[in-house]
């Protein structure tokens, strides 16, 4: 079965992302596709490289990058969520003249439009959230 | 499976103080371009985002609650307002702004796009779904 996903929480604060990262995982395991994963609401924080966890506690920006190295799962970041919330990629840095740019390998910034033609090409769209 | 699909986004947390309500909004938006089957269903706190009188001054946050009133352009006029989520909080139709659309299977007559439902209505709505969106 092919699944969509969708994280719409932040990380640390919310389990959110930490229960769609196993859910994933436990989906792959079992011979499902998981295609896309897309970050909406503070979901979109994960996707900063800047964060520094304590070392005994786990990477969740980390977990999600290597997870979709390894399976090929295109991470896509909601762009006006994104904006909001300070998460720039480097062509978005140059676009709105900041000095910094802070999204970390495996996410791409891109739009709503990723959302809903990855809930129309899947069988089904598993959100997690509050 | 067919290209058209059943959406449904759920809306159930208050206009403001979180911004779950209008960045649901800015989806239902942009996926109307996907021309798929919209509805919204309203429930719990989601039902404040459709009543009428907003004035957002006082706390600085955009009121967009006029936005509502331009679903029916983009093909959205299913708007489920749950009645026991109204009913508990003190609120009833009245309370909630007209919002219109042209039906043009029916030489654009004008018609309302909310619809007052049971819980239990609300629950056969949402086992009819494709595609459950919920904020």
């Amino acid at each position: 079965m092919k699944i969509g996903v969708v994280i719409s929480e932040g990380p640390y604060t919310h389990q959110a992302a930490d229960t769609g990262y196993h859910f994933v995982k436990a989906a792959l395991a079992k011979g499902h596709e998981v295609p896309r994963v897309f970050f909406y609401h503070d979901g979109v924080n994960v996707a900063t490289r800047l964060s520094v966890p304590p070392q005994d506690e786990r990477n969740i920006q980390k977990n999600w990058t290597e997870l979709a190295k390894e399976h090929g799962i295109d991470m896509v970041v909601c762009i006006a969520a994104a904006q909001r919330r300070g998460l720039l990629d480097e062509n978005e840095a140059e676009r709105q003249g900041k000095d910094a740019n802070n999204i970390a390998e495996g996410f791409r910034i891109s739009g709503l439009g990723q959302l809903i033609e990855m809930a129309i090409q899947t069988d089904r769209l598993v959100m997690f959230g509050d | 499976m067919s290209d058209t699909k059943k959406f449904l986004y759920v809306n159930r947390k208050a206009p403001y103080g979180t911004i779950y309500a209008l960045e649901s909004l800015e989806v239902v938006l942009i996926g109307a371009a996907f021309e798929q089957e919209v509805a919204l269903a309203f429930l719990d706190d989601g039902v404040f985002q459709l009543t009428k009188g907003q004035d957002t001054t006082g706390i600085g946050v955009k009121n967009f609650s006029p936005t509502f009133r331009a679903l029916g352009d983009y093909d959205v006029n299913k708007l489920y307002v749950e009645r026991e989520s109204l009913e508990e909080r003190g609120l009833s139709e009245d309370d909630l702004q007209e919002i219109m659309y042209e039906d043009e299977d029916d030489d654009w007559a004008e018609k309302p796009s909310i619809r007052i439902v049971s819980r239990a209505e609300m629950a056969d709505i949402m086992a009819e779904q494709d595609v459950i969106l919920s904020f």
